[in-house]
């Protein structure tokens, strides 16, 4: 008999020993079963997401496709890789609370085209440069994807990438370039849009369509 | 903690100097509003809009043929070149002597080899540009930044970044070595860059500057959190928007 087996024949079951071992792992467990939903999404998920999301801008910017056309491959890529209904209800911020789920629908719509075409035209601004991945880590309850845009003449640029699976996908819900939050400046954008129309929700979602 | 100690002493005149700011020695943590001077900060930005329309822009386009082709980027490199011996001298104030020590090999490669500045071939070596000012020296010592502040022509910045401004005005090597009328051709060329990059930038500056529902507002969040990042500063937690936790953010 080895040295192990001998210690565990003395745990009985009062022994104060076996108590923790099996306290600990139902403590164990409990971390699995929680844990999974919250890690589901993995380092390595988040990165590639936002490798095959910069893929496609890459292949947007150096397309030599008019702006129009670019404008709507960005529509594209944004509908496929980012979480629209959640960025659009933080956009909107406590005006969410009381809209109804029609005009909720109707603002989300509304804001994926604006938001595409307001980002599109930036991104636009990289063509004939190359944005690369460089770095993925856990932040807070997410994961931040780094990357870098390399322009012709000028110092590159640093994109992160803020990824979540919390809507169910896994989608981006961020973009902070050099130091500047999306979600916090469209945050203020819309705010300040929505004091312009005196609250009305309707004007916004009207005059958002054509921005 | 060198600074520290130096800055003890240092609080004591700063009332006297107007330096309210320098609070504390690790640079407090930037206020999220700190906006007391708004209403006078929207009359000043209103004017920049104006001018911007006025002047800045037509200008800017005006000389756009220029500033985009290769006389362009030797103004932007001279320009560049100009700003190394002011970043050399603020990254060694800050204690950040191997980006000083970069700087001065990019300095000193693009004044040779570069033909005094003319060309930059620095950043194709690598050594690119490792920016630095004097209200980056003001937050390496500890000062915070204060309250916000529009600038009449230049723009969004804070209380220690203006001051910034005014000290590297007075301690810039270039500015000492250089007299009437280098000095004069020096600026110039300064304007003449950056009146390239409004251009350069021309859809992002008009839809902030002009296209944006509350302008100012938009122009000091992005003032704001750019030259945090650039600092290197802790960020609030209202730069981490977690929309999943808090969805209407309130």
């Amino acid at each position: 008999m080895t040295r192990s087996s001998i210690r565990m024949q003395t745990l009985t079951a009062t022994d104060p020993r076996r108590r923790a071992l099996l306290a600990g792992g139902a403590v164990y467990a409990g971390f699995l079963l929680a844990g999974a939903p919250a890690f589901a999404l993995n380092v390595d998920q988040a990165r590639n997401l936002i490798d095959r999301a910069i893929g496609e801008v890459n292949a947007t910017i150096n397309s030599g496709k008019s702006e129009a056309a670019m404008l709507n491959d960005f529509e594209g890529i944004f509908t496929r890789y980012a979480d629209v209904p959640t960025i659009a209800r933080s956009a909107l911020g406590p005006a969410a609370r009381s809209a109804s789920s029609a005009q909720m629908a109707a603002f989300t719509e509304a804001f994926r085209g604006y938001i595409a075409r307001k980002y599109g035209r930036r991104f636009r601004e990289f063509i004939g440069g190359q944005i690369e991945v460089t770095g993925a880590q856990p932040l807070k309850s997410y994961f931040e994807v780094s990357s870098v845009a390399k322009l012709r003449g000028q110092a590159p640029f640093d994109l992160r990438w803020h990824v979540s699976d919390r809507s169910g996908r896994q989608m981006f819900f961020n973009i902070i370039i050099e130091g500047v939050n999306m979600l916090a400046a469209e945050r203020t954008e819309i705010g300040s849009m929505l004091d312009r129309r005196r609250g009305d929700l309707n004007a916004l979602i009207a005059d958002l369509k054509s921005i | 903690m060198l600074f520290c100690r130096r800055l003890t002493h240092f609080r004591r005149v700063a009332p006297i100097l107007g330096l309210g700011l320098l609070a504390a020695c690790a640079a407090p943590p930037p206020v999220a509003d700190n906006d007391p001077y708004e209403s006078s900060n929207r009359r000043t930005h209103a004017f920049n809009q104006a001018l911007d329309t006025n002047l800045i822009r037509p200008l800017a386009r005006g000389v756009e043929p220029v500033t985009n082709g290769p006389v362009g980027s030797v103004i932007n490199n001279v320009a560049g070149n100009l700003s190394m011996p002011s970043a050399i001298l603020n990254k060694t104030l800050q204690g950040k002597f191997e980006d000083a020590v970069h700087n001065t090999w990019r300095f000193a490669l693009n004044t040779t080899l570069g033909i005094g500045g003319l060309f930059d071939p620095a950043s194709a070596m690598g050594l690119t540009e490792r920016d630095a000012d004097f209200g980056g020296t003001l937050h390496a010592w500890g000062a915070g930044e204060g309250a916000f502040l529009m600038l009449p022509v230049l723009g969004p910045s804070t209380e220690r970044d203006a001051l910034g401004k005014v000290v590297d005005a007075v301690i810039d090597p270039v500015g000492v070595a250089l007299h009437s009328p280098q000095s004069g051709y020096a600026r110039g060329i300064k304007v003449v860059s950056k009146l390239g990059d409004r251009a350069r930038f021309g859809g992002t500056v008009d839809s902030i500057m002009h296209e944006s529902a509350d302008s100012y507002a938009q122009t000091r969040l992005l003032y704001l959190q750019n030259r945090r990042f650039e600092l290197g500063q802790e960020v609030g937690d209202d730069a981490f928007i977690d929309p999943y936790a808090n969805p209407y953010g309130d």
